[in-house]
C-alpha cells in the first residue's frame, strides 16, 4: 500500500494529483495507491487572470473555479487547514485535530502576502489610497478604484523579494501606462516603479531590456528601495534608510511568506516558511519521502505556474522511483518560461534556468518560432491569453505541452555578451 | 566552486564571495570580507554578523531580515545603518555562511 497525499490543491499540487493520478492508475483502481489531496477552501484561483483584473480585461469570476472539480476520479479530497506535518511519525496534523498518515508527502503549499508586515499598510487608507492585487478581492477592489480614479501619482512597490512571478509588478505598470493612455489621462497620471532590486528585473541582460521598456513608457524606476512603513492618510512610502516617495494612488507588492505551518513543523522549512529542497531532485532536506513542488519549495528560481509544471514532471518521475527503492534523478535545472505583458496587445517571452538567464530568440523552435524571446510582440500576448485555456485545460489536468520540455532548451537563443 | 584567498587563507566561495564551507571562517576573514565592502566593524555589526552565523549552524539556513530586526537585538532600522542596501545578505557574507536563498 502506498498513500500519496499532496498538501495544497492550487497550481502544482493539482498537477501533481492528476499525474501521479495517471502514473498509477492501475494502483488506484486495485486499491494499493491512494493519493489525498488537502486544502483549506474549494475556490481555485487563474492567479496570472489577476494580473488583468483591475484594467477590467476579466472579470474576478473569469479566475476561479472550485478546487475539486479539477481533481482526477479516484483522487480524494480533503477540505481542512493543515496545523503541521510530524515528520518522525510520517503523518500530517489538520486543523480539525485528525491526522493523515503518509508514506510519500507533496508539499504544494505556495506562498502568500503578508501585508501586516509592513508597518502602517494595513492601517488607514487600506483599500482607499492603498491596494494589492495578488488575491482575487484585492484585485477586484482595486479594479473599482482605477475605474473612477482622477488621476494623480501611483506608486507600484515591491516590499521585499522574493515575491511570486516576480514580473507580474512590472507587467501592471506597463498595463497601467496603456490603460491611462486608453481613457485619454495619461498626462494626468505619474507612475513610479519602486523596487528593493538595483535594476527593473534580478537578471542582467533582462533588466536592461525591461528597464527601457519602462523608460519608454515613462514610469519613473526607483532602486534599492526597502519599504519600512506606509502612511495612507500622507499618502508617503518610505524605506528604511528614510528616504519617502509620495503618492496618491499606492500598489503595493507585499512580504510573501510560505504556508505557517512549515515553520510549525520540525526541520521542514526556512524562516520564510518554505520547504528547504534539493535543487534537482526536489526531495526535501528534511525526510526522504517528504517533496515540495511549486512556490512551496525555496529553489532558487522564479515563483512561476510554468515552475511548478516543469518540476511536475520531474517530481512525477521520481516519486514513481522512490516508492520502487530506485535513486532519484536530479532532472529539474530550474526552468522557468513567462511571459511578461507590456501592453498595447504586446508580450514578450523570458525562457531560463539556474545558470542561464533569459536570453534574446525564438521560442519554441529555432529560427520559426512563431514567439519571440526578450521582444515585444502580437504573437506572444496571444501566447499569454491562450495561457488561461492551457491552464484549465492542458496545464491542470496533467499534460505536457507539445515541443516544450521540462528541461531549458537552448535552441533559437542567441546568447548575449556583456560587460561583467 | 571558485577558491578565494582571504585573511591569508584559501577559502571555497561562490561567483558573488559567500563562503561555502562555513567551518573556514574566522573572524580575521570576517574583518577582511566587511572591509572589502566599505564597512569597519563596530561591536553592533559583530553582534548582528554573529547572530546571523549562530543561526544557520543551528538551522541549516539564514535567518530573514524581519528575524534579525526582532531576535539579533539589533532593530531593523539600525540594521539598514550598519549595513546599507542589504543586512541579511551583508551579514551572511561578512558572517561567512552561504548566500540566503530569498536573497535570489
Ligand atoms: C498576479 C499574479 C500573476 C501571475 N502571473 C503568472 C504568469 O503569467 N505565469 C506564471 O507561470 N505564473 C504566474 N503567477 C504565479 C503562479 O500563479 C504561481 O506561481 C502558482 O500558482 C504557484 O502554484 P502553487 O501550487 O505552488 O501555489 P498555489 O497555487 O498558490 O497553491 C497553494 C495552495 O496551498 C493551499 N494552502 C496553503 N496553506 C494551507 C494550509 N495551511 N492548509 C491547507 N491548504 C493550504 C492554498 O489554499 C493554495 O490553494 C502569477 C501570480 C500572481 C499572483
Amino acid at each position: 500500500m502506498s498513500r500519496i497525499v499532496i498538501l495544497g490543491a492550487g497550481t502544482a499540487g493539482t498537477i501533481m494529483a492528476n499525474r501521479l493520478r495517471r502514473r498509477f492508475a492501475d494502483g488506484v483502481k486495485d486499491g494499493t495507491t491512494s493519493i489525498t489531496v488537502v486544502d483549506q477552501d474549494d475556490v481555485h484561483v487563474y492567479q496570472p487572470g489577476l494580473l488583468f483584473v483591475p484594467f477590467g480585461i476579466y472579470d474576478a469570476d473569469d479566475v476561479v473555479r472550485p478546487r475539486g472539480k479539477q481533481l482526477h476520479d479516484g483522487i480524494g479530497y480533503v477540505q481542512a487547514a493543515v496545523e503541521r506535518v510530524l515528520p518522525a511519525e510520517r503523518e500530517v496534523e489538520l486543523g480539525n485535530g485528525t491526522r493523515l498518515s503518509y508514506d510519500v508527502l507533496i508539499v504544494a503549499s505556495g506562498t502568500r502576502i503578508a501585508p501586516e508586515e509592513t508597518d502602517g499598510l494595513t492601517g488607514p487608507g487600506w483599500g482607499e489610497t492603498m491596494f494589492e492585487f495578488y488575491t482575487v478581492e484585492g484585485a477586484r477592489a482595486l479594479g473599482e478604484k482605477l475605474a473612477t480614479w482622477p488621476g494623480g501619482r501611483l506608486v507600484i512597490n515591491i516590499v521585499e523579494m522574493p515575491i511570486k512571478c516576480p514580473v507580474a509588478p512590472l507587467e501592471f505598470a506597463f498595463l497601467a501606462d496603456w490603460f491611462f493612455a486608453q481613457k485619454g489621462m495619461r498626462d494626468r497620471v505619474q507612475i513610479s516603479y519602486v523596487t528593493p532590486l538595483d535594476g527593473a528585473f534580478t537578471k542582467p541582460v533582462c533588466t536592461q531590456v525591461l528597464g527601457h521598456l519602462l523608460e519608454d513608457k515613462r514610469v519613473e524606476l526607483v532602486t534599492e528601495f526597502n519599504a519600512g512603513r506606509v502612511d495612507g492618510e500622507a499618502g508617503i512610502l518610505a524605506s528604511w534608510d528614510e528616504r519617502e516617495v509620495p503618492f496618491d494612488l499606492l500598489v503595493s507588492v507585499p512580504l510573501h511568506q510560505g504556508a505557517e505551518f512549515v515553520k510549525r513543523s520540525e526541520g521542514l522549512g526556512d524562516d520564510y516558511g518554505f520547504v528547504r529542497t534539493d535543487l534537482h531532485t526536489l526531495q526535501s532536506r528534511c525526510a526522504p519521502e517528504i517533496f515540495a513542488i511549486g512556490d512551496a519549495a525555496d529553489v532558487p528560481t522564479s515563483k512561476a505556474g510554468s515552475v511548478a509544471h516543469f518540476e511536475a514532471e520531474v517530481l512525477e518521475d521520481n516519486i514513481a522511483r522512490f516508492l520502487a527503492g530506485e535513486p532519484l534523478v536530479p532532472a529539474y535545472d530550474g526552468h522557468t518560461n513567462c511571459f511578461v505583458e507590456t501592453g498595447y496587445d504586446k508580450a514578450l517571452l523570458l525562457d531560463f534556468n539556474y545558470d542561464t538567464e533569459p536570453l534574446p530568440g525564438k521560442f519554441p523552435f529555432a529560427t520559426i518560432g512563431p514567439m519571440k524571446l526578450l521582444e515585444a510582440t502580437y504573437a506572444n500576448h496571444l501566447g499569454k491569453l491562450a495561457f488561461k485555456w492551457l491552464y484549465w485545460n492542458v496545464l491542470m489536468p496533467g499534460h505536457d505541452i507539445p515541443a516544450v520540455g521540462a528541461q531549458m532548451s537552448m535552441a533559437g537563443k542567441q546568447p548575449v555578451l556583456q560587460d561583467s | 566552486m571558485t577558491t578565494s584567498t582571504i585573511a591569508g587563507i584559501e577559502l571555497e566561495v561562490d561567483a558573488e564571495g559567500f563562503l561555502q564551507k562555513p567551518e573556514q571562517w574566522t573572524d580575521a576573514v570576517g574583518e577582511a570580507i566587511a572591509a572589502e565592502l566599505g564597512i569597519e566593524m563596530t561591536d553592533r555589526h559583530w553582534q548582528v554578523a554573529r547572530f546571523m552565523r549562530q543561526r544557520f549552524l543551528d538551522n541549516g539556513t539564514a535567518p530573514t531580515i524581519r528575524t534579525l530586526g526582532k531576535e539579533s537585538g539589533v532593530d531593523v532600522k539600525e540594521l539598514y545603518k550598519l549595513f546599507p542596501k542589504g543586512p541579511a545578505k551583508l551579514a551572511a557574507k561578512i558572517g561567512g555562511i552561504p548566500k540566503p536563498r530569498g536573497c535570489i
